[in-house]
């Protein structure tokens, strides 16, 4: 009995992590499924939001910024709009930059963020970390029954932040994204303003990814600057909604779960090797999914569940009684 | 002035001379396969480890033993190449940048598969005294490894690039792609040699980066941005315009912590790294052709 508990329970945290994962993949699909913008520096905005949503709800500390006690749930608002004007100034200063250097260029900027993480001691306790982050309702809930709770938490923020996205998605705004993800020289053509639109996008995927910077710190209950440890997350979204689907909203939440699946399901698996192979085990899993990312870029380029846009509705538009331009 | 000397220019001469190897092979990677080669610092990591394993059975000078590191790094570049890169060359070339992310990855983890994850220093580890010139100027004998093979190398690609056939239709397909295969130029022999070229230098560069401090898995890694902002500052396909921006980028990095006003350092030294940063991404926004006029993509 207590074997099923504990799978249970294995399954739970599986699901909260992979939750985040599918945050931080349809932020992602946003900039690169639908704008075509490369964001290399996920794990800076990641890290932004866990800061900023750490520093805004734990108790008032000498160690670091604040402690302002406030709700967990505008931590996560804070997360959102800190993360979007950083974005917002790094779109500024990047998007008009073609893919190459936007990538060399996002990756710099998370780099100079990491930085300042580890250097600021007054802002972020520098490397001691923050220690003591509330979770939500966590006066209601404690030990396994919190798990739960935020495990619900975290997903109805996914179906929010999902919804949101399939509504962008689908929206004039989106179609004209795509249009310019497309093809940028027609899209300015037909009078689309490429760059705001760019901006625009840039912004939003980055606020996004600052929830799930927030609610990876909720979860941990402590932030040190090894959560902004710059390759592996940023490098899993990527094998993630390139393997779910990019262009597809439920391809990329898709992609979060199935490749953080696999993900844990092989620890389980490597943790029964003899020691001296247990030690490096991340080492081959870290090999395996680079090597599953050049199976997906090779051969597996549309994804899980490929893009479908949505069906041109000409005949309703045009007979229907309330024409939308 | 001589402590400047001493402290701050010939470290920022060594470090830019490594930054400025990783560099030509970025640039011209750069500018004849068209995508940013983000496994380049790996490739780097690799030659470190590859002169580290000769270095654990040879009983020579580790520098002595560079070929074998040039070996592996070019080894594992050709295999990349043909395995995961070739295979999107029709493609728009962004996914050949995911694909050397994945790569660069693949690198690190074999990396510490075969070598573990702790840092390794090279031969006995000791302090070797400074060689000392005027009496006043003390320079470590690596530095001045570094510095002079980095000359020489610089010397013998110019060579190569403006005498020979090969060098010469390397630059004429970083130039105009389509010309030079209109014109008969075996691209493919060009793409090899792009790779053996920056897969030996980049083996040298992770060599002295690692014998400078330790060799470590992430050794590459964090030196790929210093040598993407000096590729591109010297220009997008111009070899010699990335030697230059190496030293340059090398030289801003060491000397920005330098007490120039009063006696507190000018930048933290905590923050050099982001010197380059800087630099990278201002000039990606004022001058993305760099100094020497390279191409822009």
């Amino acid at each position: 009995m207590t074997e099923i508990t504990g799978l249970l329970f294995y399954l739970v945290s599986v699901l909260i992590a992979g939750g985040i994962y599918a945050l931080l993949c349809l932020a992602l699909n946003i900039q690169w499924g639908m704008g075509g913008l490369f964001n290399a520096g996920i794990v800076g905005f990641f890290a932004i939001g866990a800061y900023t949503s750490a520093i805004l709800s734990t108790p008032e500390t000498a160690k670091h910024l604040g402690g302002f006690d406030m709700p967990v749930f505008t931590g996560l608002v804070g997360a959102a709009i800190i993360a979007g004007v950083t974005g917002w100034a790094v779109a500024r200063i990047c998007v008009r930059l073609k893919s190459d250097y936007l990538a060399m260029a996002s990756i710099g900027i998370a780099e100079i963020l990491r930085l300042v993480i580890v250097n600021e001691a007054w802002l972020t306790n520098g490397s001691l970390g923050i220690s003591g982050i509330p979770r939500p309702f966590g006066e209601y809930a404690s030990g396994r029954a919190a798990d739960i709770v935020f495990l619900a938490y975290v997903w109805l923020i996914v179906l929010i932040v999902y919804l949101v996205a399939t509504r962008l998605y689908n929206s004039p705004w989106g179609r004209s994204l795509r249009a310019i993800r497309d093809n940028e020289a027609s899209a300015a053509a037909a009078g689309k303003n490429v760059e705001k639109f760019r901006m625009q996008t840039f912004v939003i995927g980055c606020a996004f990814m600052g929830v799930a910077g927030g609610l990876s710190a909720h979860y941990f209950r402590f932030l040190s600057p090894s959560a902004t440890d710059p390759l592996l997350v940023t490098f899993l979204v990527w094998v993630m909604l390139m393997a779910g689907g990019s262009g597809n909203n439920r391809g990329a939440i898709v992609g979060a779960l199935g490749i953080w699946a696999l993900w844990s399901v092989t620890e389980i698996f490597t943790n029964r090797l003899p020691p001296e192979w247990a030690t490096r085990s991340s080492f081959i899993r870290m090999l395996l999914v680079g090597l599953l990312l050049q199976f997906v870029l090779q051969k597996f380029r549309a994804g899980i569940l490929p893009e479908k846009s949505p069906p041109l509705r000409f005949d309703e538009e045009a007979n229907g009684p309330d024409r939308k331009r | 002035m001589i402590e400047f000397i001493n402290f701050y220019l010939f470290p920022a001469l060594a470090i830019g001379s490594v930054y400025a190897l990783g560099a030509v092979g970025i640039s011209m990677i750069f500018g004849i396969l068209r995508f940013a080669h983000f496994a380049h610092g790996d490739l780097m990591t690799l030659g470190a480890y590859g002169v580290l394993a000769a270095a654990a059975v040879l009983p020579f000078n580790s520098v002595l033993l560079v070929p074998f590191g040039m070996v592996l790094a070019i080894a594992a570049a050709l295999i990349v190449d043909k395995v995961f890169y070739r295979p999107l060359r029709q493609l728009p070339t962004i996914y050949t940048v995911i694909s050397s992310f994945g790569v660069a990855l693949i690198f690190r983890s074999l990396v510490q598969l075969v070598w573990g994850s702790q840092n390794q220093v090279y031969g006995s580890g000791g302090v070797r005294p400074p060689l000392i010139f005027f009496d006043t100027i003390r320079v470590s004998a690596l530095h001045v490894q570094a510095i002079v093979a980095t000359a020489v190398i610089a010397l013998f690609l110019h060579v190569f690039l403006s005498r020979t056939k090969t060098g010469r239709s390397m630059r004429a397909v970083s130039d105009d792609p389509e010309l030079a295969e209109v014109a008969g130029l075996d691209t493919e022999k060009v793409v090899r040699w792009t790779w053996i070229i920056g897969a030996a230098l980049a083996a040298v560069a992770g060599l002295f980066a690692g014998m400078d401090t330790s060799a470590h898995p992430n050794l590459g890694w964090n030196l790929l941005l210093p040598m993407f902002a000096a590729a591109i500052l010297g220009g997008i396909g111009k070899p010699m315009g990335a030697m230059a921006g190496g030293f340059i980028i090398g030289l801003a990095e060491e000397l920005s912590s330098y007490p120039w006003i009063g006696d507190q350092a000018l930048i933290s030294p905590s923050y050099k790294t982001a010197v380059a940063f800087v630099i990278m991404i201002v000039l990606l926004i004022v001058r993305p052709q760099g100094l020497f006029k390279g191409r822009l993509l």
